[in-house]
């Protein structure tokens, strides 16, 4: 069984379909990119694997000793976190908040964790600064750390590179990279960067709001939508 | 100072009213932050005039004014969380509708009754002279039980304000705390309402919030100003208008207003200043 299971599964907003026929696996070290144009039902895929939608027609299985909470999520940024005072600490904290149940306050072993994951990011020195002074590849990096707080296991990332200049983008892929094949966390994440999807996954999926594609980075190279999508560039 | 002061507290009137006025601060300053980052600032605006309509009913009928305002705020702001939440109806515009049909309700049912007299007055604008011991003891209970669970759920609280989402995908059931959120404010809303009046009791929630958010720049910081900031602002309130003798209401309103403006100098200039000696540093190591 795999981490995650996706069976003739589609996604509606009242009624409307907006992604289906999806079919596919993420087993456990794989790094799965998500691809597809603006409105293909990305963000909704990931709402679904994160049960915040229910599936209008097939199903959405979590398996391997994955338990649908220990899924870390980095989101599309909101406006309203944007200003949010909030230090970096605090926000990286609150993604232990899950393990805590019912019990009202952190643990020492919590903050222990939150510190370890500050420092895994090297973000260290901005630990007490005001989250919303920080730049935006900063801000990433401590909701990073934040998910990882959540997790051990699966990563789910929503463009996580979007409006970060070149160089941050890099520096992300980069440490997403590292965790995924040093530490052996699963990665499942959405860009539309193919180029750079293309050099890091494992596996491809493609939407165009049904399944285009599923399959190994390679193999997605010589398909049809993989050539189409990619303008043959990444062979090069 | 010390004159006004022990000369104020032997009025039995003014000390019931002050303890629940500090009380009601307390909390509602808590919430405000929440709800203010949330963006639900109107949904206290709207709480407030409900509450203007069933406290109109609850004097039509002679029943105890917080017995049937209270259950009937709760209520309302299940709905107007809801409302709120719902992408189908605009949420300001049903909220608006809400708060001036209850508003209306209450004054037709005011003139019915006593005639437009100071009660209308009184419920708009607030009275200091409305507690009776029995609200006092009551406000004590409720208060205590919003500050209970507001430091009791703050770690979720704060989870849920920053990002619902991220919350709700680690399970965290954030429409409960949404609820809780709810239900808090409404007490609290009630039980100040008659004091502050019911045009008025929302900045109680707003001002201090945004007040702290000026100069703070953590969330608990946030939270721990802004509870100061509110309570040391009514305390102040209540004194001035008792020395001015003007409504106590507006004049707490006032010294809020007067607290933002300084805070807002402040975080303002140091701003600038920072600015500038940013600026200085690497003009320095050119
Ligand atoms: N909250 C929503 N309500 C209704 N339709 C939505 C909502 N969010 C997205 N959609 C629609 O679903 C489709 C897929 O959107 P989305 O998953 O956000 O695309 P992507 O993330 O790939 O850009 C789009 O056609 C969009 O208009
Ligand atoms: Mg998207």
């Amino acid at each position: 069984m795999a981490f995650i299971t996706c069976r003739d599964a589609a996604f509606a907003y009242e009624g409307k379909t907006a992604v289906s026929g999806l079919n596919f696996e993420v087993n456990q070290g794989d790094y799965l990119c998500i691809v597809g144009e603006n409105g293909s039902g990305k963000s909704t895929l990931v709402k679904g694997l994160l049960r915040l939608m229910r599936p209008q027609s097939g199903e959405v299985l979590t398996g391997d000793g994955l338990d649908s909470r220990e899924i870390g999520y980095l989101p599309q940024q909101t406006a309203a976190q944007k200003d949010f005072p909030a230090s970096a600490f605090e926000v990286v904290l609150s993604g232990r908040l899950a393990s805590r149940g019912l019990l009202p306050f952190y643990s020492r072993e919590d903050r222990k964790i939150a510190l370890q994951n500050i420092e895994r990011l090297g973000i260290s020195d901005l630990k007490s600064r005001c989250y919303r002074e920080l730049s935006g590849g900063q801000q990433q990096r401590v909701l990073l750390a934040r998910a990882l707080c959540a997790t051990q296991k699966l990563l789910l990332l929503d463009e996580p590179v979007a409006g970060l200049d070149p160089l941050v983008t890099q520096e992300m892929y980069r440490i997403i990279n590292e965790l995924c094949r040093e530490e052996g966390l699963t990665v499942v994440m959405v860009s539309h960067d193919i180029q750079s999807a293309v050099k890091y996954a494992s596996h491809i999926l493609h939407l165009q709001n049904a399944q285009v594609f599923f399959g190994k980075t390679a193999d997605y190279l010589l398909s049809d939508a993989g050539r189409t999508f990619t303008g043959g560039k990444a062979n090069a | 100072m010390l004159n006004i002061l022990s000369e104020m507290f032997s009025y039995t009137f003014l000390v019931r009213a002050v303890i629940v006025g500090l009380l009601v601060s307390l909390c509602s300053s808590l919430l405000g932050v929440s709800l203010v980052l949330k963006r639900y600032s109107m949904i206290g605006d709207g709480l407030s005039h409900v509450g203007f309509g069933a406290l109109a009913v609850a004097t039509a009928m002679n029943a105890a004014p917080l017995t049937i305002s209270i259950p009937v705020v709760v209520i309302a702001a299940f709905l107007l969380l809801r409302i709120s939440e719902s992408s189908k109806i605009k949420g300001d515009a049903a909220i608006a509708i809400i708060s001036t049909s209850s508003l209306a309700l209450g004054v037709v049912v005011i003139s019915q009754t006593t005639g437009m007299n100071t009660d209308v007055c009184n419920y708009m604008f607030g009275s200091i002279l409305v507690m009776s011991k029995g609200d006092v003891k009551l406000s004590i209970v409720l208060a205590a039980a919003v500050l209970a669970l507001f430091i009791l759920f703050y770690n979720k609280i704060f989870a849920v304000t920053f990002d619902e989402s991220f919350s709700r995908a680690t399970g965290v059931k954030t429409s409960a705390y949404n609820m809780l959120l709810a239900l808090l404010t409404a007490i609290t809303i009630v039980l100040g309402m008659r004091m502050m009046g019911a045009l008025l009791i929302s900045s109680l929630v707003i001002f201090p919030a945004l007040t702290s958010m000026r100069v703070c720049k953590r969330f608990f910081s946030v939270t721990v100003c802004s509870a100061t900031v509110s309570v040391v602002c009514f305390f102040v309130g209540v004194v001035l208008s008792y020395i001015y003798e003007t409504p106590t209401g507006a004049s707490v309103v006032v010294v809020n207003i007067a607290a933002f403006l300084l805070f807002w100098l402040f975080g303002a200039s140091r701003t600038l200043f920072r600015a500038k000696s940013a600026n200085a540093v690497t003009e320095d190591e050119q």
